[in-house]
C-alpha cells in the first residue's frame, strides 16, 4: 500500500513538475521579441554558453576523433580496409558521438553554469525584484539564455565533428599511414548530406532544446538555498544526460532504422 | 484621515495548509511610513508580495488607488508594478552589473531617456544615498549596508508612488541603521513617498512610523501611531514592543512538559 | 551593454560553427553543391532492380557519370522504372546504350553501369526523357541458386 502510494506520489510531482516546465518555457517564448533590448542579452549569452564551452568542446573533439582514427584503424587493418576509416569515422562522428557527446559536455559545462546562475538570481531575489520592476524575467532571464543554448549545441556539435575528422586524419593519415586521398574520397563516397549531416544536426537541435529547457526550468524552480541550487545542479547533468542518451536512442531508430 | 493609496480589505492567504493570515485588513494613507510589525515568521514578507501582485491571496481585496491587484491580468499587473517599488532584504542587486547599471536598469527598461540623461539622473539618485563615489564598484565589493543602500536608489530610480521596504534594518550596524532610517524618513518628506516598512527593529521603527501595524498570530493584534502603540495594554502587544522572552508568545516552542520528557512518563512512577 | 570583445568572440564562435557545417556538408559529404550542376533525366526499366536504392551511383566504366534520382513502379505492367539522373556533360548518348544492375564486389552495393552503345547515322542520342530501351535486371543470388540446382536435378 505505501508503495502504491510512493509511486502515485511520484507520478503526480513527475506530471506537475512537467506541466510547470511547459508554462514556463512557453511563457519565456511565446511574446514578440524585442530586437532593440534582445540582442545585446542574446549576445552576452551566447558568449557564456556557446563560447565558453568551445575550448572543451574542440579539445574533446579532436581526441575522440584521434582514438576513433587509432581504435578502428587497429581493427580494418584485420580486414585489410583501412581505406574504410575514413567513412567509418566521420559517420560515427556525424550520426552519433558528435551530437551526443557535446550535448553530454554541454550538459556538464553550460548547463550546469546556466542552472546555479538562474538557481542563485533566484535565493538572492533577483528575479523576485526583476518582477517587482515590471520586468518578466522570464522574458529578460530565461528567454535569452534557452535561446542561446539552443543556437549554440548545434554549432558546437557540428565544430566536434569536424575536430574529430581533422583529429582522426591526423591520426589515420600523418601517423598511420592511410593514404590520404582514399581517406576522403571513399569518406565522401559514403557521406550523404541528407542522411547523415542533416539528421546529425536534427539531432543535435533536439538535443540543444531538451539540455537548455531542463537547464533554465531547474534553476528558476530551485529552493531558493545553497543546497537547493546544488541539488538543481546535479538533476540538470543527470537528467539532461539520461535524456540525451534516451532520446538519442529514439531519434536513431527513426532515422536510421526504417 | 488622509487619502488611502493601499487598501487590503478582508484577506485570507493559506501557503499549503497552512493559514498565514485570516481575514485582516489594513489601509496605508498616501504620502505617510506605515509600519507593519511582529515577529518573525509570520509572514511579514508575504504582505509585501500580496501587495506587489506576486502572490495571490485566496479571498479578499487588495486596492492598489482603487485597482484590486489580484484581480488585474498581467498587464495590467506590469503597468501598476511601475508605479511601485521594493526593497529587498537582501538588497537583491543584479549581481553581473555595476552600481551604476544597476541603478540604470530601471530607467533604461521603461523610459526613452537619453543616455546622457540616464546618467544625470543616475547620479543624483546615487547622491541622495550618498553612494556616488561607488557607482563603478560591482555589488560584491559592497559592505552590506552600502548595497542596501544602492538598491534604495534603484528603488527610487523611477519616482514610484509606493515603496515597500522589506526588513531595511535588518543586520546592519548602528551607523548604517541610523543613515537608513533617516534616508526612508526624508524620501518620503521630499518626495511625498508612500512607504511600508515591514520590520521587527522595534525602536527604529518607533522613531519613523506615521502609523503601525503589529501582525501575529495571523491577526492584526494592533495598530495605530507610535504613542498609541505605547499606549496599548494589550499582553501581546507589550510582549512584543518590551521584547519580553516569555508571555502571550511563549519562549518554550510546543513541547510534552519538561518533567515528563526528563524522567519518562513511564519510569515516574 | 554588450562589450567589443564579447561581441568579437560571439560572431568568431558563430562564423567556426558555420565553416564546420560547411566544411562537413562539402568536403566530407561531398554532396549537393559540387556535383550539382546541369543534369538530365533519363529512364529505364528493369524487371527486377534487386538492391538499388535512391542516389546509387551510375557508372560508365567505373566512372560516375550520374545519380539514380527515383524508383518507381510502373502503374500498367507492373514493373520498376528508374529515373536517372546524369550529369549534363555526359550528354549524347547513343540509342542503342544499354543499362544493367551490376554488384560491387560480391557483396557489395549495387549500381547501374551504363554501356554506350556505337554511334552512326542511322541510331539517334538519347534526349532528356527517353526510355533506354536494352535493360538487364539484378542478378538476384537466391534466383541464380535456384537455376543452378534446377539444372543439375534434370541432368540426372
Amino acid at each position: 500500500m505505501k508503495q502504491i502510494h510512493f509511486l502515485g506520489q511520484q507520478t503526480v510531482n513527475l506530471i506537475s513538475g512537467l506541466g510547470r516546465a511547459v508554462i514556463m518555457l512557453t511563457s519565456a517564448l511565446m511574446h514578440r521579441p524585442n530586437v532593440r533590448k534582445g540582442l545585446p542579452l542574446l549576445l552576452t549569452q551566447l558568449y557564456a554558453v556557446g563560447v565558453q564551452s568551445l575550448i572543451i568542446i574542440l579539445v574533446s573533439g579532436t581526441f575522440i576523433g584521434m582514438v576513433l582514427a587509432l581504435q578502428g584503424y587497429t581493427i580494418l587493418v584485420g580486414y585489410g580496409a583501412e581505406a574504410s576509416l575514413g567513412p567509418m569515422v566521420a559517420l560515427s562522428l556525424l550520426r552519433e558521438l558528435g551530437p551526443v557527446v557535446s550535448a553530454l559536455l554541454f550538459a556538464g559545462r553550460a548547463g550546469s553554469a546556466l542552472t546555479a546562475e538562474i538557481g542563485l538570481m533566484k535565493a538572492t531575489e533577483q528575479l523576485s525584484s526583476l518582477e517587482m520592476m515590471a520586468v518578466d524575467p522570464l522574458r529578460r532571464v530565461i528567454a535569452p539564455r534557452f535561446w542561446a543554448g539552443f543556437i549554440s549545441l548545434p554549432l558546437l556539435a557540428a565544430i566536434f565533428s569536424m575536430v574529430g575528422i581533422l583529429g582522426a586524419h591526423l591520426v589515420g593519415v600523418d601517423w598511420l599511414g592511410v593514404d590520404g586521398g582514399t581517406f576522403w574520397s571513399v569518406m565522401q563516397a559514403q557521406v550523404d548530406f541528407q542522411g547523415d549531416i542533416l539528421n546529425g544536426v536534427i539531432k543535435s537541435l533536439f538535443f540543444a532544446f531538451v539540455v537548455t529547457w531542463i537547464a533554465v526550468y531547474k534553476g528558476y524552480s530551485c529552493d531558493p538555498t545553497s543546497e537547493g541550487i546544488s541539488r538543481a545542479t546535479t538533476a540538470t547533468v543527470v537528467q539532461s544526460s539520461l535524456v540525451v542518451l534516451g532520446l538519442d536512442f529514439i531519434l536513431t531508430a527513426l532515422m536510421f532504422a526504417g | 484621515m488622509p487619502k488611502t493609496l493601499v487598501d487590503i480589505q478582508n484577506i485570507t492567504f493559506k501557503r499549503d495548509e497552512r493559514v498565514i493570515y485570516d481575514d485582516i485588513s489594513l489601509s496605508i494613507p498616501k504620502g505617510k511610513v506605515t509600519a507593519i510589525m511582529g515577529p518573525s515568521g509570520i509572514g511579514k514578507t508575504t504582505l509585501l508580495r500580496l501587495i506587489g501582485g506576486q502572490l495571490k491571496p485566496q479571498s479578499g481585496k487588495i486596492l492598489f488607488d482603487g485597482q484590486n491587484i489580484p484581480g488585474l491580468s498581467r498587464n495590467a499587473l506590469y503597468e501598476t508594478r511601475k508605479r511601485m517599488s521594493m526593497l529587498f532584504q537582501s538588497g537583491a542587486l543584479f549581481s553581473d552589473m555595476s552600481v551604476y547599471e544597476n541603478i540604470a536598469f530601471p530607467m533604461r527598461e521603461h523610459s526613452q531617456l537619453s543616455e546622457t540623461l540616464i546618467e544625470k539622473m543616475v547620479l543624483m539618485k546615487l547622491e541622495a544615498v550618498g553612494l556616488r563615489g561607488a557607482r563603478h564598484l560591482k555589488p560584491s565589493e559592497l559592505s552590506g549596508g552600502m548595497a542596501r543602500r544602492a538598491a534604495l536608489a534603484r528603488a527610487i530610480a523611477l519616482d514610484p508612488e509606493l515603496i515597500l521596504y522589506d526588513e531595511p534594518f535588518a543586520g546592519q550596524d548602528p551607523i548604517s541603521m541610523g543613515v537608513i532610517v533617516r534616508l526612508i524618513r526624508s524620501l518620503a518628506d521630499a518626495l511625498g513617498l508612500t512607504s511600508v516598512v515591514v520590520s521587527h527593529d522595534v525602536p527604529e521603527v518607533m522613531s519613523i512610523a506615521d502609523y503601525i501595524y503589529i501582525i501575529a498570530e495571523k491577526k492584526i493584534i494592533g495598530h495605530g501611531t507610535p504613542e498609541q502603540i505605547n499606549r496599548q495594554t494589550s499582553p501581546l502587544v507589550r510582549q512584543f514592543i518590551n521584547g519580553d522572552s516569555d508571555g502571550p508568545v511563549p519562549f518554550h516552542f510546543n513541547a510534552a512538559p519538561y518533567r515528563e520528557e526528563l524522567i519518562g512518563t513511564g519510569a515516574g512512577k | 551593454m554588450v562589450s567589443k570583445k564579447i561581441e568579437l568572440m560571439v560572431g568568431f564562435f558563430v562564423a567556426l560553427g558555420i565553416v564546420a557545417i560547411l566544411v562537413l556538408s562539402l568536403k566530407v559529404a561531398d554532396s549537393g553543391i559540387s556535383g550539382n550542376g546541369e543534369t538530365y533525366d533519363l529512364y529505364a526499366k528493369f524487371d527486377n532492380i534487386g538492391g538499388l536504392k535512391v542516389r546509387s551511383p551510375i557508372k560508365v566504366g567505373g566512372v560516375v557519370v550520374g545519380r539514380v534520382s527515383n524508383i518507381v513502379l510502373d502503374e500498367e505492367d507492373y514493373t520498376p522504372v528508374v529515373t536517372l539522373n546524369i550529369y549534363a556533360q555526359y550528354k549524347n548518348f547513343s540509342e542503342a546504350t544499354s543499362v544493367s544492375i551490376l554488384t560491387a564486389g560480391l557483396l557489395g552495393e549495387q549500381f547501374i553501369g551504363l554501356h554506350p552503345g556505337f554511334m552512326d547515322e542511322s541510331v539517334e542520342t538519347l534526349l532528356p526523357g527517353d526510355f533506354i530501351e536494352d535493360t538487364k535486371p539484378a542478378l538476384v543470388l537466391e534466383e541464380l541458386i535456384g537455376q543452378f540446382l534446377f539444372s543439375q536435378g534434370s541432368d540426372d
